[in-house]
C-alpha cells in the first residue's frame, strides 16, 4: 500500500482552506492550473509505460481534480478516515487520470507515477484499493462502480453520517445495466447524498456512443430513473464547482458533464482513436507545448 | 441394522442462519442484510420485523446486490448478502471478483437454495457449478456448512473474518452431523469417524449421507474416516495428504458438479502431492433432467449407498 507524502499532504489541506473561501469564479483558475499538471504528468506516464487510456483521461481530469481539490471532505494522510467523502471511478480505465490526481493531492509521492504499469506497481492499469490510497473499490470492468457507490451511500444513512459519495461514471459505461440497477436502487432508497457524474465525451472505444448503442435522451433517461439532473461543461471548473457546491434536494442528483475526449491537445481531441492510443515522443512534445499554453 | 440418519430429526439449515445473523444483529450494529427480492426465501422476514432498517432490499437485480454489498462493507458495515445461490453467484460472478473478493470486501456472500434444492424449477435453478466458479476466484473462502449449527459457526465464522467469503447455505434438509463442541477454523476439516480402510470427503448435504455409508461399511467391517471439509476453499491440505497416506483410497461426494468443486480440489492435490484411489460423486457435467430433489440426487447416485459402493470398488481396484 502506497502511503501519503506528507509535504505534498499538508499542501493540499492548506490549498483546500483557500480554495473554500474562494467563489467558484476565483477558484477555476487555480484548478484548472492543477488540471493542466494532472494532464502532463498523465501523458508522460503513458508515454512511458507504453500503454493507458489518454482520450478517457483528459476528458475526466477535470472532473477528477475539481472533486479531489475542492469538494471532497477528504484527507491524504488518513485516507480511511470513516467519515471521508468517497469518489468511486467507475470507468476503472482512466486510472491513470486518477493517479496523477491522487498525487498530485498528496495521496502518495508523485515519483511513483513513473511506475505506473511496469512490474509489481501499486499503480496497475486499474485501480486497487488495496494498493492505492484514495481508491475506494477495484474497477476496471464496466458498470461496478455505481452500484458499490450507492451501498456506501447506504452505509452512510444507516450511520447517520452527513459523507456524500460520488461515482465518476463514462458514458459509454452506460450500455451496461448495473448502473440502471443501481440508478432505481439510489431513487427508490432517496439518497440525496450520491452524486453520479456522466463524463459525457461521446465516444467509446471504437465509435460515437450514439453510433454504437444510442444514449440519448440522456438527462431524460435519468430524470425518468428519479434523479436530478444537471448539465455542465465538464472542462468550466466554475460551473463544475457551482453544481457540486449546491447541495442537492431529497432526490440523488446526476451531473451530466459534457466533455471532450482527448481534451487540451489539438490532435486527440474528439478523436476515436486516441481511446487508448500511444503518443509518439514528437506527439508528447507537442502535446506537452499545448498543455503548457 | 439400522440406518439412524432415516429416522433422525431433519433441519433445514435457513433457519439456523436466519436466527444468527438475527443474534448477531442485536449484538452488532454494523451487521445489515442485503437481498434481491429474497426476503422470504432467505428465511430473513423475521430479521427485517426486527431490523427493518438494517434490511436493504434491492429488488431483482443481482449485480446490484453485490456492489451494494461491497459499498455497504465500504462504509464500514459487515452486509450479508443474500439469494439463490444460481443468481448470486451465476449473475454476479463478476461483481463477486471484483467487487468483494479482489476489493477484499467484508462482504459475507449467502447462496441460499444451493445444489439441487429447487429440483423440479430446473438447471436454471440448480447451483451445481457455483463451487467450481468461486474456487477459482482468488482470495475467497467458499464454505459449505453441513447442518444447523455448522451453519451458526460459519455465520459467525464469517461476520468476524475481516474479509469476504461464500456462504453455501444447505436448504435439502438434513440431520445433524456435528458433534458438540466441535471447533470450526477456516481451512480444517472435521474428522467424523476414525478409520484407516477408506477415507470419505464430504461437504454440506453429503456429509450425513457419507456417515450413512461409513455405518454401513463398517457392519463389512470396512473402516471409513469421514472428514466433514466445510471449507472447499481454503481446503484442509493436511488432512487430505495424511488420508491420502493413510488409507486406502479416497470417496468425495458433494452437491455440485465434479468438473471444479471439492472432488476437483482434493484430486488436484493428491495428483500431485500423493496420488491416491479416488473416486468422486457428484454431478457430472450435464443439465439435469426433470425430476424432485430426491429424484435427482437418486439419479446422479448422491446416496449413502453409492458412497460406499465406490468406496468398495476402490478397495477391490486397491492391490496394496
Amino acid at each position: 500500500m502506497l502511503s501519503a507524502d506528507q509535504g505534498e499532504a499538508q499542501r493540499f489541506r492548506d490549498a483546500r482552506i483557500r480554495l473554500a473561501r474562494l467563489s467558484s469564479a476565483e477558484a477555476a483558475p487555480v484548478l484548472r492550473t492543477m488540471a493542466q499538471r494532472v494532464r502532463r504528468d498523465d501523458l508522460q506516464m503513458i508515454y512511458r509505460a507504453r500503454l493507458g487510456h489518454i482520450g478517457g483521461d483528459f476528458s475526466v481530469i477535470d472532473i477528477l481534480v475539481t472533486l479531489y481539490a475542492a469538494i471532497l471532505n477528504v484527507d491524504p494522510a488518513r485516507p480511511r478516515a470513516a467519515d471521508r467523502d468517497r469518489l468511486v471511478l467507475s470507468k476503472g480505465h482512466t486510472a491513470g487520470a486518477l493517479y496523477a490526481t491522487l498525487a498530485h493531492c498528496g495521496f502518495f509521492a508523485r515519483h511513483e507515477l513513473e511506475t505506473f504499469a511496469s512490474p509489481l506497481s501499486a499503480l496497475n492499469g486499474h485501480p486497487n484499493r488495496t494498493k492505492v490510497p484514495g481508491v475506494e473499490t477495484n474497477t476496471g470492468p464496466l458498470g461496478h462502480g455505481f452500484p458499490v457507490a450507492v451501498g456506501i451511500a447506504l452505509s452512510a444513512r444507516l450511520q447517520a453520517s452527513p459523507r456524500r459519495t460520488f461515482v465518476v461514471l463514462g458514458d459509454g459505461e452506460l450500455q451496461e445495466g448495473s448502473n440502471w440497477e443501481a440508478a432505481m436502487t439510489a431513487s427508490h432508497y432517496g439518497l440525496s447524498s450520491v452524486f453520479a457524474v456522466v463524463d459525457r465525451n461521446r465516444l467509446q472505444q471504437g465509435a460515437r456512443t450514439e453510433e454504437t448503442k444510442q444514449l440519448e435522451p440522456l438527462a431524460a433517461k435519468w430524470a425518468s430513473f428519479g434523479w436530478e439532473v444537471r448539465e455542465v461543461d465538464g472542462h468550466d471548473h466554475g460551473q463544475l464547482l457551482d453544481t457540486f457546491r449546491r447541495p442537492g434536494t431529497t432526490r440523488p442528483v446526476c451531473v451530466i458533464a459534457h466533455t471532450v475526449k482527448g481534451k487540451g491537445v489539438s490532435f486527440m481531441e474528439d478523436r476515436v482513436e486516441w481511446h487508448h492510443k500511444v503518443p509518439s515522443a514528437e506527439q508528447v512534445e507537442i502535446a506537452l507545448r499545448e498543455l503548457s499554453a | 441394522m439400522s440406518h439412524p440418519t432415516q429416522t433422525a430429526a431433519l433441519h433445514d439449515c435457513r433457519g439456523a442462519f436466519a436466527d444468527t445473523l438475527i443474534a448477531l444483529a442485536r449484538e452488532d450494529d454494523r451487521i445489515v442484510a442485503v437481498c434481491n427480492d429474497s426476503v422470504g426465501s432467505s428465511n430473513l422476514t423475521e430479521f427485517k420485523a426486527e431490523f427493518p432498517d438494517r434490511m436493504i432490499n434491492v429488488g431483482i437485480a443481482e449485480q446490484d446486490l453485490v456492489g451494494v454489498g461491497a459499498g455497504l462493507a465500504n462504509g464500514g458495515m459487515i452486509p450479508f448478502v443474500s439469494a439463490a445461490a444460481p443468481f448470486l453467484t451465476g449473475r454476479a460472478l463478476e461483481q463477486v471478483k471484483a467487487d468483494v473478493a479482489y476489493s477484499q470486501a467484508h462482504v459475507v456472500l449467502c447462496g441460499q437454495s444451493p445444489g439441487l434444492a429447487y429440483g423440479e424449477l430446473g438447471p436454471t435453478h440448480h447451483s451445481i457449478e457455483d463451487l467450481s466458479w468461486l474456487r477459482a476466484v482468488a482470495d475467497l473462502p467458499v464454505v459449505v456448512p453441513a447442518d444447523p449449527a455448522q451453519t451458526a459457526q460459519a455465520v459467525r465464522w464469517a461476520a468476524a473474518h475481516p474479509g469476504p467469503s461464500y456462504l453455501r447455505i444447505p436448504r435439502i434438509p438434513t440431520p445433524d452431523v456435528t458433534p458438540p463442541g466441535s471447533s470450526f477454523q477456516p481451512g480444517r476439516a472435521l474428522q467424523l469417524t476414525n478409520g484407516n480402510d477408506i477415507t470419505v470427503i464430504a461437504a454440506g448435504t453429503m456429509v450425513s449421507r457419507a456417515l450413512q455409508a461409513a455405518r454401513s461399511l463398517a457392519d463389512e467391517g470396512i473402516q471409513a474416516r469421514v472428514l466433514n471439509c466445510a471449507f472447499v476453499e481454503p481446503l484442509d491440505t493436511e488432512a487430505v495428504l495424511a488420508a491420502a497416506a493413510q488409507t486406502r483410497g479416497i470417496v468425495v461426494a458433494e452437491e455440485a458438479t465434479t468438473t471444479g468443486g471439492l472432488g476437483a480440489a482434493v484430486a488436484t492435490l493428491t495428483a500431485q502431492e500423493r496420488p491416491a484411489h479416488l473416486r468422486l460423486i457428484g454431478v457430472p457435467r450435464s443439465f439435469a433432467p426433470t425430476g424432485s430433489t430426491a429424484f435427482l440426487l437418486e439419479h446422479f447416485g448422491l446416496t449413502a449407498d453409492h458412497i460406499a459402493a465406490a468406496a468398495r470398488d476402490i478397495l477391490a481396484h486397491d492391490r496394496r
